[in-house]
């Protein structure tokens, strides 16, 4: 457990700084980008430790448990937001989750199409 | 009784834990009985963690949601910044370059134009709705990408707690519409084969949505969307806070 525990930290620490870094570089006062960068920080070491033939349970479940934990930390985030004053602008939330998705079908209509007749 | 109250108020973070299972749990519940399993329980159970934040608004003054009633202040450490991150992290474990070189270039091109366009018309329709502050905008067009993207984003811009709730509160708007509409949309945008269903989950991303969608469009589908749909929440947390905040403040300058 512990194994796979400290291969996300250390993505996760290298990711921030790099986020961080970007973030000075760039003359804005925040942390650019460090969650995806320690994605990709972890992809690499995974694919790594897998080529090595250390990849085990051990690694697995370290990672597995953080893995499966992420859904319930949106939820007590959502819960502990200020919802009361967002909800004036609830039309917004339900116009920009519905609305796109529909130009979305049509965006995806178009590229299959295209898809189609170069095949 | 006044040994209860010592101990809950001492173990904030464990409270929280049990009321975020047992919430689950209901939600799970919910989902498979009045909806057939066809609206995934997580976004059910994000949906209800919101209007349980509006409730605590209306009992407390305070802008913390529910966690502002003393026995559940521990949902601000659980879903606090340093947990959130470090759990989105360790989803790219379900990544790999196998998956990559699989979606191949098709893949990549939905996932661009996926994130780009709820990116842009996210921001815009905020934009209408009155929003001028280039964070603001931000955050809530990464919230028409995920409910993942949306609270990482304004974490990172510095956006304020009602904003955050807006995005997700979009993010999960989304991944309904994206289950309960794509069955329905199926044949007209010609979802009928493996290549089909990777483009459709580059584009649209939300990866639950995509998942709940595509089975209940055709079984056989899911694990193809699935493939491109793991990749956007991170491509997403990775551009939306730096290069599309950049080219937002570039054009609203």
């Amino acid at each position: 457990m512990i194994k796979g525990l400290a291969l996300l930290a250390f993505c996760f620490l290298l990711g921030m700084w790099c986020g961080a870094l970007l973030g000075t570089w760039l003359g804005i006062d925040a942390n650019v980008g460090g969650v995806g960068f320690a994605m990709i920080f972890l992809l690499f070491s995974k694919e790594y430790v897998m080529r090595k033939g250390a990849w085990d349970e051990e690694f697995a479940f370290g990672l597995g448990f953080w893995n499966k934990l992420y859904i319930p930390i949106v939820i007590a985030m959502a819960a502990s937001l200020n919802v009361k004053s967002a909800l004036s602008s609830g039309i917004l939330a339900l116009l920009a989750g519905i609305l796109p998705v529909f130009i979305a079908f049509g965006l995806i209509r178009i590229l299959l199409k295209k898809l189609k007749t170069n095949l | 009784m006044k040994e209860l109250e010592v101990i809950l108020d001492k173990n904030g973070l464990i409270v929280a834990f049990f009321f975020v299972g047992l919430l689950t749990w209901a939600t799970d519940l919910i989902s498979k009985k009045a909806f057939n399993g066809r609206v995934p329980g997580s976004a059910l159970a994000i949906g209800l963690g919101l209007i349980l934040g509006y409730v605590g608004g209306l009992f407390s003054e305070g802008e913390n949601g529910l966690a502002d009633l003393s026995y559940f202040k521990g949902l601000t450490v659980l879903g606090g910044s340093l947990f959130r991150d470090f759990a989105i992290v360790a989803t790219a474990t379900g990544a790999s370059f196998l998956l990559i070189r699989k979606s191949g270039l098709l893949g990549l091109v939905s996932l661009v134009l996926g994130i780009g366009l709820f990116f842009f018309l996210g921001a815009s329709l905020a934009w209408a709705m009155g929003y001028r502050d280039v964070v603001s905008l931000c955050t809530i067009g990464a919230g028409a990408c995920t409910y993942i993207v949306g609270p990482v984003t304004g974490g990172a811009l510095g956006a304020s707690s009602e904003v955050i709730a807006l995005s997700i509160g979009t993010g999960v708007v989304k991944t309904i519409a994206v289950t309960i509409f794509t069955p329905m949309m199926a044949k007209w945008i010609g979802l009928d084969s493996p290549g089909a269903a990777m483009a459709y989950g580059g584009i649209m991303g939300t990866s639950s949505g995509v998942a709940a969608g595509l089975a209940a469009t055709d079984p056989q589908l899911v694990p193809y969307g699935s493939v491109t749909a793991t990749f956007y929440t991170g491509l997403g947390c990775l551009i939306c806070p730096s290069l599309f905040y950049l080219v937002l403040s570039t054009l609203l300058s």
